[in-house]
């Protein structure tokens, strides 16, 4: 009999007809949602292979579960599936991985039996890598052989696409090579599938790589064995093996499988009812065509007057947005109105569209119109203005403030949606009052809903049109794109349509903003004036549910997509230059550019640097994090006192012991409590073997026995230090268990937050290695000290032959001394710091979290950033005395984050002092002390700002969110100036 | 901000308005306050609306059995069916090192920012966290409702025993809910519930639900833990045992005295770590005797009856986390999560999905943190763990369990 497998993933169909190990037929084609349709139509073409006979069948797959369902048809689960199908292909197989459109699985075949899947949380799979190609605007098959000449890889963060796309954007703004970054991105998935599937299992022995992605990308497949050091016998690539699942259905299928006919099996595929139970529907966004005119003529009126720049003759203005995904121009005329406009995709090379653009504006301009000023804008800001000799350039918050301020001198609220951001200001007198701006998990922008339009074959705007009268808008929720991409799934599964998805999609991009990125309740919140713009509101949709979802009108100005182009024109006429510097047609025709990645090797940063260098020799680098690359070895040193921490932690060096090595891993608490543990083993005779400060080869060392992939990334990089230590063969390493943290007195209770103070029991329980060393995690409270020494003096004498309770008495009260000394000295330098932003009228930043964010892996240089911009850094412990401790609206439990309270309270009573505080992402416990930092902050006058910080590695984003901060600083002081004047 | 108090007055004109978790315990609960003199009412809805106002009020990064509880009840005070200046809200403080501690506090922001900010809000603390002098959890109720978690427990093990194999689908929810309208009718008869009161329908309830005509059949047990609210409640899980049952498996959920004895078993143990109050120890040292001696009742009842499979007695269920994981790690389900997956696979249940809310803290290390180490020692264990989540989609999660299931029926 024969054997039919059908394999319906997320993206594709898969069907194979078999007679007994022989391959008949085998089909593999995009389903673009039409799941019935498509399986219908590959059975068909089959027709002549499979004949009239009965035959047995199966389903799998992630849509193929809704469809076997609704069916009546037999299901495999799809790994299950898998694993019937390994035979097949070779014997002797230790391992398989194999991607599919959005799921990753790994089995273990030999060894202990296990199979797992990806989280929720996790996105390195072909969905991924299509969102990456056309982001870099090139085909899959494109992205694969640009990836073949790559030279360097980049970091990018694996974890799922939106922390990729964080990465690579700015990349591709700076000029990076797209050869790179197509590998790089590979490479993503590659490190994903590891840390985020193995889990501390070894992948060695025979591995088979299955499914679509790892049969057509050969690069992704040579990442694969070189990352895995696989020899080319072991790495086993099978011709079918996109097919694998659709193989194992019909292996399955003979065993346990429906026995159909074709025409009963087409019957019931065809016949079957959709279950539209599952999707949740929303209100239609207009009931009819006479609702959408009556919105559409009261949106044309918030328009900028044009003129034609052919009959024009004057003084002109240049602005230039060059954003993360879009490209802005625009030349306006001293009185404002617009005399050319540009608008479009920078195509992952904004550099020569801008050429291009600049080209034909000034041959359009000839001797009649005079350039009197130029102004560059928004994430490529530094490169065009470095590229083409703009006269200036300026944040692009600042850049939108402007625009919108211009349009409606009353604006309270300035909501804009891009490509990759969501920015929203509110303005108090005259000046930006708080500035909120999307973080990486919270992404569901513009080139989302254009990203999803491509995937389902359409164009941006016919899709936004096919929302507008949808008459049952799935309601898809707010979360990450991740989790959209599931919900989408399952809205087609239950026969959603393309305008039903499109509605919901709009809705959600307007969710997502007004309760994740604005926190706001209702619509009062926000304002009486709100100005809309960014590309994402021409989309009519997405105005539309806006408006619905706040119960309001807003003005949505025509030329929503060039506010910040607008802004940057209108900054540039404010200089009143009497000449510019922005080249001559003649330059431009003569411009070139290239771009070279090198590695920076001045710090242990080791920043991935782009050399862009242009046709008269100047050369720009970016994707630097502070100032010596450029070279400017004069400028001023900045007090610093995240580099002060990291110093003294180098500073305490190891004397040799009679007792021998002990080994500290230097992670989460440690970077407060080792002084406390170094003395301590010291005094009792151990040389105290210090982990060194996290590299980004220290955390790749250990992500490898990582089991839970949503843990804060401080604590992913534990594992490094283990393994360093392990390497080192220490014989003992010492990490102990601290439920509690010393009592500081500035809160209800004083514990440790619950990853800090168990994760010893996950290394134990993960890090296979730590057999090779004795391992001790003990329970300690040393906010007891009595009991600490009696505690410590048992369990040391009992680990310890020799060990005395005088000796621990001893060795504690060091350990003791040493702590309080060294908050002494953290407390004198802070104090040291600010009277020297005194002395020299200087701003100084508080950068408040955890006293593991002065980790340079953790904070990814941003004091060096900070003090680049000419503020000096002070670590929040260093201020969290001097205040007395802050009642808040929360339970106050944990020692650290009392801390921020007290610093944020002692920040509002300083004028030059500000504070930003740095959150890890997965940090839950900062979901509850952010909004009281913000709470205290604001009541005093100051700014909030806070940056979430991961694996992703570029500041491009934290950059321009410090420097919006400033902007408003300067707005807010000089506004207070003139009140008191 | 100020806590609005909940006053003595209000005791006798308020309506208590309670969160759900597990319907027949929370029901059971409830009565015995009403017969202290309490007004209180378990709510039930469970709309999509009540994720709406979640998510409208509470940060979301917050777990999420926080914006399911509050999303519950602001979700009530909007529907119009209470009288809002005659309405109190309940809600659980454990005070632990977990956020969860911090659920109260988020209520009540949000409640100001809806409006609501002159609505009391009580603290359910068995450690005094907040004061009230119009409630208060006196030793009398405290027993009672230890009871209720007792024959809460009792008839949610009877029933996940009976549901898969029943013969005539409702048979065994309609026992449940017989049984429930019983204890609650025969509770109101009695200010005070005493022990030997209850104590004598255990065998009656044991008799009635082997009554159930039931089939032979071989069926795959899935065990569930996990954070407590997403283990439990239908609303933070997806309907998971629906899902089980519609799979056909038969679930197996350790109950909530485990939680309630695994909470006084810290304090015992904090002192033993750390040091301290030599009383406070020696009190949870005479409850913890006092819960152990309930529990063993209910096991030797079942055992002597001979039908169903009675549950593991916690002092088993310590000693079963040793392998893994300390005592000491107390925060959320802290150790006894791990303790139950080993206890379950003492058991015999294999199958085990072990369910968090994303990103759930304590989890990273007792949970997703232990599974290695217990398949390590438990080559056979297949162990699945599922993030709940406002934004997750029930067929990726459910793609997740039937895998589990797939591999689970190739030993039956």
């Amino acid at each position: 009999m024969l054997r039919v497998g059908i394999d319906i993933g997320s993206t594709t169909v898969k069907v194979v007809v078999m007679q007994d190990e022989e391959l008949l037929f085998r089909h593999y084609e995009r389903h673009f949602s039409q799941v019935r349709q498509k399986t219908a139509e590959i059975l068909r073409e089959a027709a002549g292979i499979i004949g009239k006979e009965p035959f047995a069948v199966a389903l799998s797959g992630s849509a193929g579960f809704g469809l076997a369902k609704a069916a009546g048809l037999e299901f495999v689960q799809e790994v299950y599936a898998t694993g019937k199908a390994v035979t097949y292909f070779s014997d002797g197989v230790d391992i398989v991985i194999e991607l599919g459109g959005e799921d990753a699985k790994i089995l273990f075949l030999t060894g202990g039996v296990e199979e797992r899947m990806n989280g929720t949380c996790a996105g390195g799979t072909g969905a991924f890598i299509d969102q990456m190609a056309s982001l870099l605007d090139v085909t899959p098959e494109q992205l694969d052989q640009l990836a073949s000449r790559h030279e360097k890889i980049y970091p990018i963060a694996s974890r799922c696409g939106v922390f990729a796309k964080s990465d690579i954007q700015p990349l591709l703004n700076q000029g990076a090579r797209k050869e790179d970054i197509a590998a790089s991105i590979f490479q993503a998935v590659v490190d994903q599938t590891i840390t985020g599937l193995a889990q501390g299992r070894a992948i060695k022995g025979k591995v088979a790589f299955l499914g679509g992605p790892l049969h057509f990308f050969k690069e992704l497949q040579k990442r694969f064995s070189e990352t895995l050091r696989l020899s080319p016998e072991n790495a086993l690539f099978p011709d079918l093996g996109q097919f694998s699942v659709a193989l194992g259905t019909a292996i399955y299928a003979a065993e346990s499988g429906n026995r159909l006919t074709l025409s009963e099996l087409l019957n019931k595929i065809e016949s079957a009812k959709s279950d539209t139970s599952g999707s949740r529907h929303l209100k239609p966004l207009f009931e009819n065509e006479a609702k959408y005119e009556k919105f559409k003529a009261r949106h044309a009126k918030a328009t900028v007057p044009h003129k034609d720049i052919a009959s024009y003759s004057g003084p002109a203005y240049l602005g230039i947005d060059c954003g993360s995904t879009t490209t802005k121009v625009v030349l306006i005329t001293d009185k404002g109105e617009i005399l050319y406009q540009y608008y479009g995709s920078n195509r992952g090379n904004p550099v020569q569209i801008i050429r291009d653009e600049l080209i034909k504006i000034r041959t359009l301009c000839g001797d009649r119109v005079e350039i009197l000023g130029s102004a560059a804008t928004g994430y490529g800001e530094e490169l065009i203005q470095n590229a083409f000799s703009v006269d200036a350039g300026l944040v692009e918050t600042m850049a939108h403030f402007r625009a919108a301020r211009f349009f409606n001198p009353q604006v309270d609220f300035i909501l804009d949606i891009g490509g990759q951001d969501i920015k929203c200001f509110q303005v108090k007198n005259n000046s930006i009052d708080s500035i909120m701006l999307n973080e990486a998990c919270s992404s569901g922008c513009g080139s989302f809903i254009e990203t999803f339009a491509r995937s389902m074959g359409y164009e941006i705007a016919d899709f936004a049109k096919a929302g507008l009268f949808a008459k049952n808008p799935v309601d898809l929720g707010s979360r990450c794109t991740v989790f959209m991409n599931s919900s989408v799934k399952q809205a087609q599964k239950d026969g959603a349509g393309v305008d039903d998805i499109s509605a919901g999609l709009s809705m959600s991009v307007v969710k997502n903003a007004i309760y994740k990125v604005i926190r706001a309740h209702s619509a009062d919140e926000l304002g009486k004036h709100i100005v809309v713009q960014g590309g994402t509101f021409y989309n009519d949709a997405v105005l539309r549910s806006f408006e619905r979802e706040i119960g309001g009108e807003v003005i949505r100005p025509t030329i929503a997509g060039l506010m910040g182009a607008y802004g940057a024109a209108l900054y540039a006429k404010s200089l009143r230059l009497e000449k510019s510097t922005l080249f001559t047609l003649d330059e431009l025709q003569h411009f070139t550019h290239t771009a070279r990645s090198v590695n920076c090797g001045l710090c242990n940063n080791h920043c991935a640097l782009t050399v862009n260098t242009f046709a008269n020799g100047r050369k720009f680098i970016s994707g630097n994090k502070c100032e010596r690359p450029l070279g400017m070895k004069n400028k001023e040193v900045l007090p610093n006192m995240v580099q002060w921490k990291l110093e003294r932690i180098r500073a305490l060096t190891p004397k040799e012991g009679p007792r021998g090595k002990i080994g500290i891993p230097l992670a989460l608490n440690m970077y407060e409590n080792l002084p406390f543990w170094f003395a301590f083993f010291t005094e009792l005779g151990f040389e105290v073997v210090v982990s060194p400060i996290t590299t980004l080869d220290i955390y790749a060392k250990g992500r490898y026995t990582i089991p839970s992939d949503t843990v804060c990334y401080p604590a992913k990089l534990v594992h490094g230090h283990i393994e360093y230590l392990l390497d080192q063969k220490v014989p003992v390493i010492f990490d102990p268990c601290l439920a509690y943290n010393f009592d500081e007195h500035k809160g209800d209770n004083h514990y440790n937050c619950p990853v800090v103070a168990y994760y010893p029991e996950l290394l134990k329980s993960n890090v296979a290695r730590l057999h090779e060393t004795r391992f001790l995690y003990p329970y300690f409270g040393l906010h007891r000290e009595k009991d600490f020494v009696k505690k410590a003096a048992e369990y040391f004498g009992q680990e310890f032959s020799g060990i005395t309770k005088a000796e621990v008495k001893k060795a504690a009260a060091a350990a003791y001394a040493a702590y309080a000394k060294w908050k002494s000295e953290t407390a004198a330098e802070g104090r040291r710091i600010l009277d020297w932003a005194d002395q020299n009228h200087r701003q100084a930043v508080v950068l408040a979290g955890r006293p593991y964010h002065v980790d340079p892996e953790i904070n990814h240089g941003i004091d060096k950033l900070l003090n680049s911009l000419g503020l000096a850094v002070i670590t929040e412990d260093a201020v969290s005395d001097l205040v007395e401790p802050q009642k808040v609206d929360v339970l106050n439990q944990w020692t650290y984050h009392a801390r921020l309270y007290n610093a944020a309270k002692y920040v509002t009573t300083r004028k030059n002092l500000e504070l930003v505080q740095l959150v890890s992402f997965g940090c839950g416990i900062d979901a509850i002390t952010t909004d009281e930092v913000r709470a205290i902050l604001e009541k005093g006058g100051k700014f909030y700002t806070q940056l979430k910080i991961d694996e992703i590695n570029n500041l491009g984003a934290v950059r321009i969110r410090l420097r919006s901060l400033i902007g408003a600083i300067e707005e807010r002081d000089a506004a207070d100036g003139k009140e008191q004047n | 901000m100020e806590r609005v108090i909940f006053t003595k007055e209000m005791r006798e004109t308020h309506t208590i308005l309670i969160p759900t978790m597990l319907p027949i315990h929370f029901h059971l609960m409830a009565q015995i306050f009403n017969q202290h003199g309490y007004h209180t009412e378990i709510l039930s809805n469970e709309s999509q609306a009540v994720i709406n106002e979640g998510l409208r009020n509470v940060h979301n990064d917050t777990c999420y059995p926080a914006l399911l509880v509050i999303g519950q009840m602001i979700d009530a005070l909007e529907s119009g069916k209470y009288d809002l200046d005659k309405v109190a809200l309940l809600i659980t403080q454990t005070g632990g090192g977990c956020r969860a501690s911090n659920y109260i506090h988020l209520l009540r922001k949000a409640l100001q920012k809806s409006g609501y900010g002159n609505i009391p809000v009580i603290s359910l603390s068995f450690t005094g966290l907040e004061k009230n002098p119009g409630f208060q959890v006196t030793v009398p109720i405290l027993i009672q409702l230890v009871y209720a978690v007792l024959l809460g427990d009792f008839l949610t093990l009877l029933s996940n025993q009976c549901k898969p194999y029943e013969l005539h689908a409702g048979d065994t929810q309609a026992m449940v809910d017989r049984w429930e309208k019983k204890l609650l009718d025969d509770f109101s008869k009695t200010k005070i519930v005493r022990y030997s009161h209850i104590r004598r329908f255990y065998r009656e309830i044991l008799d009635d639900f082997a009554s159930i005509p039931k089939s032979k059949e071989k069926k795959v047990r899935v065990g569930i833990v996990g954070e407590i609210y997403v283990k439990y409640s239908p609303l933070g899980n997806n309907n998971l045992e629906a899902f089980l049952l519609s799979e056909g498996a038969e679930v197996v959920v350790p109950g909530l005295l485990d939680f309630c004895m695994y909470c006084v078993f810290n304090g015992m143990e904090d002192r033993r770590l750390y040091g301290g109050n030599f009383l406070k120890s020696t009190a949870n040292g005479v409850v913890y005797q006092f819960l152990l001696k309930k529990q063993k009742d209910i096991i030797d009842i079942i055992r002597e009856h001979g039908v169903f499979a009675p549950p593991t007695p916690f002092s088993t269920t310590v000693t079963l986390a040793d392998p893994y994981i300390s005592h000491g790690v107390k925060m959320g389900e802290g150790w006894l999560l791990t303790a139950e997956m080993a206890e379950l696979i003492h058991q015999g249940v294999n199958n085990i999905i072990c369910t968090q809310p994303f990103g759930c803290l304590p989890n990273h290390i007792v949970a997703k943190g232990m599974i290695r180490a217990v398949k390590e020692k438990n080559p056979d264990a297949n162990i699945v763990a599922v993030d709940y989540d406002p934004g997750a989609s029930a067929v990726n999660q459910q793609n997740r369990i039937k895998l589990m299931l797939a591999n689970a029926r190739k030993d039956i």
